[in-house]
């Protein structure tokens, strides 16, 4: 065994306690507005008002703007998610705060540059983006809040999700391992 | 009696309201989980980090589980609670194209604005590179439109596909997790590991 003297301020929850108390979140979240959690669609909707705001005509004219009209009504940012991921920015940070972890890094691992990180975070981000768009939703709103409503397509994305990321971890070992 | 808002038990404002208040549990959850690190995160891909198989499927079956027990006591009625529809074909491009921007990232939307909110930069750009991402899909949606609306299912639930009941399913789904489980714990301890 081997022993560090590094001081030990990262301390995380026990995974499965972790999980049981995101599977209270979660049905809560279904048992108070009928819906689960997400966070693309709070995105979706940021992308939605800016576009609006910055072009209105071509938001007026353009297919994907009125097609988000007609399933969703009042204004975009008025939205479950929207204020959901607000309480998530401000959760998140409240927990750094209280474990000491508030610190501006860029994490990666010693055998990459923080450059690279940056280049790939960015392009994993895009392509997240686009992928959340195909979904329906990302790992929260499609895949784990598709697991608590037995959601055939919400697991088929998960699946999906999961099985690309391995599928693809051999090429990207470098930037982890 | 719920979901409450559905049922106007609660006002939109209220709802909107508690949403705020539920995200502030997400992110308190994702973030002591240790969600807001992209090499934590990745860990699962490569067996040194098992911690989001074991957080997101604990999550997931204490969810459903919570769900049918409700239901069972008549604390809401699970036809009003969203079941997200079965597009066949853009669920499963849609998820692959997601796991390429995972093992790239090391990020989902979810765990980005954690790592965001804690500092983490790498985070911050991952989020800019979702709002581009979105932008594309909006701005060329034309071009995606046929995929996005190809093999409508339905909201279709597996249960009801497999001629099971909900119940039966739960079980199964248990029994699949614990496994897993038991993969992820002999998994780690074969892979060297740091807390980041």
């Amino acid at each position: 065994m081997e022993t560090t003297d590094r001081p030990k301020k990262l301390k995380y929850m026990n995974p499965y306690i972790g999980g049981v108390l995101l599977g209270l979140v979660l049905l809560a979240a279904n048992f108070i507005s009928g819906r689960g959690l997400g966070a693309s669609g709070a995105i979706k909707s940021v992308v939605v008002a800016s576009t609006q705001a910055v072009a209105p005509k071509y938001a007026e004219r353009t297919k994907y703007f009125k097609e988000y009209h007609e399933e969703h009504s009042g204004s975009p940012m008025k939205n479950w998610l929207v204020f959901q991921m607000l309480g998530v920015i401000v959760g998140g940070f409240a927990s750094g705060a209280l474990a000491g972890r508030l610190k501006f890094k860029v994490e990666h691992s010693p055998k990459i540059t923080s450059r690279r990180r940056l280049l790939f975070a960015l392009l994993g981000g895009i392509l997240f983006g686009i992928g959340s768009q195909l979904g329906r939703g990302c790992t929260s709103g499609s895949a784990l809040s598709g697991i608590a409503v037995i959601s055939f397509g919400g697991i088929i994305t998960m699946m999906g999700i999961f099985g690309g990321a391995y599928a693809l971890a051999y090429f990207f070992r470098r930037n982890w391992i | 009696m719920g979901p409450l808002a559905v049922n106007d038990i609660i006002s939109p404002n209220t709802n909107f309201l508690l949403a705020f208040i539920i995200g502030i549990a997400f992110g308190l959850v994702l973030e002591q989980s240790g969600f807001s690190s992209s090499r934590k995160l990745a860990g699962l891909f490569y067996g040194y980090d098992m911690v989001v198989l074991k957080v997101f499927f604990t999550g997931g079956v204490t969810a459903m589980l919570g769900l049918l027990f409700f239901s069972l006591f008549g604390w809401v009625d699970l036809n009003l609670v969203y079941v997200n529809p079965t597009f066949l074909a853009s669920a499963i491009v849609g998820g692959l194209i997601m796991g390429a921007g995972f093992i790239m990232g090391g990020f989902c939307p979810g765990t980005s604005f954690c790592g965001a909110a804690i500092g983490k930069l790498d985070a911050m750009i991952f989020i800019v590179g979702l709002f581009i991402g979105v932008y594309i899909f909006a701005f060329g949606y034309p071009m995606f439109e046929t995929l996005y609306k190809a093999t409508p299912m339905g909201a279709q639930k597996i249960s009801t596909m497999l001629d099971i009941s909900d119940g039966v399913f739960a079980l199964i789904l248990v029994v699949v997790a614990l496994g897993m489980f038991y993969a992820a714990e002999w998994v780690e301890k074969r892979f060297p590991r740091e807390e980041y």
